[in-house]
């Protein structure tokens, strides 16, 4: 264990802005993604209509 | 798609073709299906092997003897830097093969991989620069390596830019290959820019040649994230190519009117 306690951990020995800054752009470009690839499946599904809706069921039942 | 069957059948070596069926999954109807099935599991194990990685890297992997904790972005940098190159190689790839081949859903991959590949080239040089600040006292500087990962940067920019100028989407995907296909030579310039020219960058800690030249714990938290990016970037790239494949297939019968195809 390389840590006394959560300060410490935080602090990452006085490189907490460049440490975190680099896992927080990371995690947060990461679940943009998500968000938006989840955003452009709505809209195309949407846009299908009823048809889309099927479309889905048609592959949840064919795997 | 069929072209090439019929010509295949015509060869001699169609019906080995016929028998695997190599080619099953070259249709976006074929592939829709298994990109959906398959996608849940890469994310999954993205999510795992994350976990794990980050646990390595900060609570099982030692401080740096000469960076301290400046290092453990490492975790995040090399195996972002590592996506990036490879990314870009299997898009070329599937562009290439788009464009010998004429299949569709070969330059359908090649789309859902581009905004990955350019995230992932984003992030190296983000993270290399918050590095780079605190190591060399300069947030950017104009050496080889870091110059070459911006022209990468560029030309992901410059396919999708492309691409989605050009309406036809079988006309959009030919030029992107073009493009992709000549931006390869960016690759190698990368890989090698540490060797090639003397640059602030430091060299490959890691090599297929020798042992890497870090603590086994480090190497081994970054070679679990790299698989976790590895695993994450097939989940996006799946799950991409099922969007774009519904855009593009919407008029078709087997997604216009699906009703037909219930049993």
């Amino acid at each position: 264990m390389n840590w006394g306690g959560w300060g410490e951990f935080f602090a990452m020995g006085g490189y907490a802005l460049y440490v975190w800054g680099s896992y927080a752009a990371t995690f947060a470009l990461v679940a943009c993604e998500i968000i938006f690839l989840n955003l452009r499946k709505r809209n195309i599904l949407r846009h299908l209509g009823r048809a889309g809706a099927t479309a889905q069921r048609v592959v949840a039942q064919h795997g | 798609m069929f072209r090439l069957f019929e010509t295949a059948a015509g060869t001699g070596w169609g019906a080995e073709q016929r028998r695997i069926n190599w080619f099953k999954y070259a249709s976006p109807q074929a592939f829709f299906p298994l990109a959906g099935t398959l996608q849940p599991w890469f994310a999954g194990l993205a999510v795992v092997l994350c976990a794990v990685g980050i646990y390595l890297g900060f609570f099982v992997a030692p401080t740096d003897a000469q960076q301290g904790e400046a290092y453990r972005i490492i975790f995040i940098h090399v195996p972002a830097a590592w996506m990036s190159m490879f990314l870009y190689l299997v898009m070329a790839f599937w562009a290439g093969v788009g464009l010998a081949l004429n299949t569709r859903l070969s330059g359908m991959m090649a789309s859902a991989i581009a905004p990955t590949g350019a995230l992932f080239t984003f992030l190296a040089l983000w993270t290399g620069s918050l590095w780079g600040k605190p190591m060399w006292g300069a947030w950017w500087v104009w050496d080889a390596r870091l110059t070459s990962e911006l022209i990468l940067l560029f030309l992901y920019f410059g396919f999708m830019a492309l691409q989605s100028a050009i309406d036809d989407p079988r006309r959009a995907d030919r030029a992107g290959a073009v493009l992709a296909l000549v931006g390869v030579v960016n690759i190698p310039i990368i890989y090698f820019s540490v060797k090639w020219w003397n640059t602030l960058h430091q060299g490959a800690s890691v090599s297929l040649t020798r042992s890497p030249s870090m603590a086994t714990t480090m190497f081994a938290g970054m070679i679990v994230m790299a698989l976790a990016f590895w695993m994450y970037s097939m989940a996006a790239a799946l799950a991409r190519v099922r969007c774009i494949i519904l855009e593009r297939e919407r008029n078709a019968e087997w997604v216009a009117d699906p009703l037909k195809r219930l049993p």
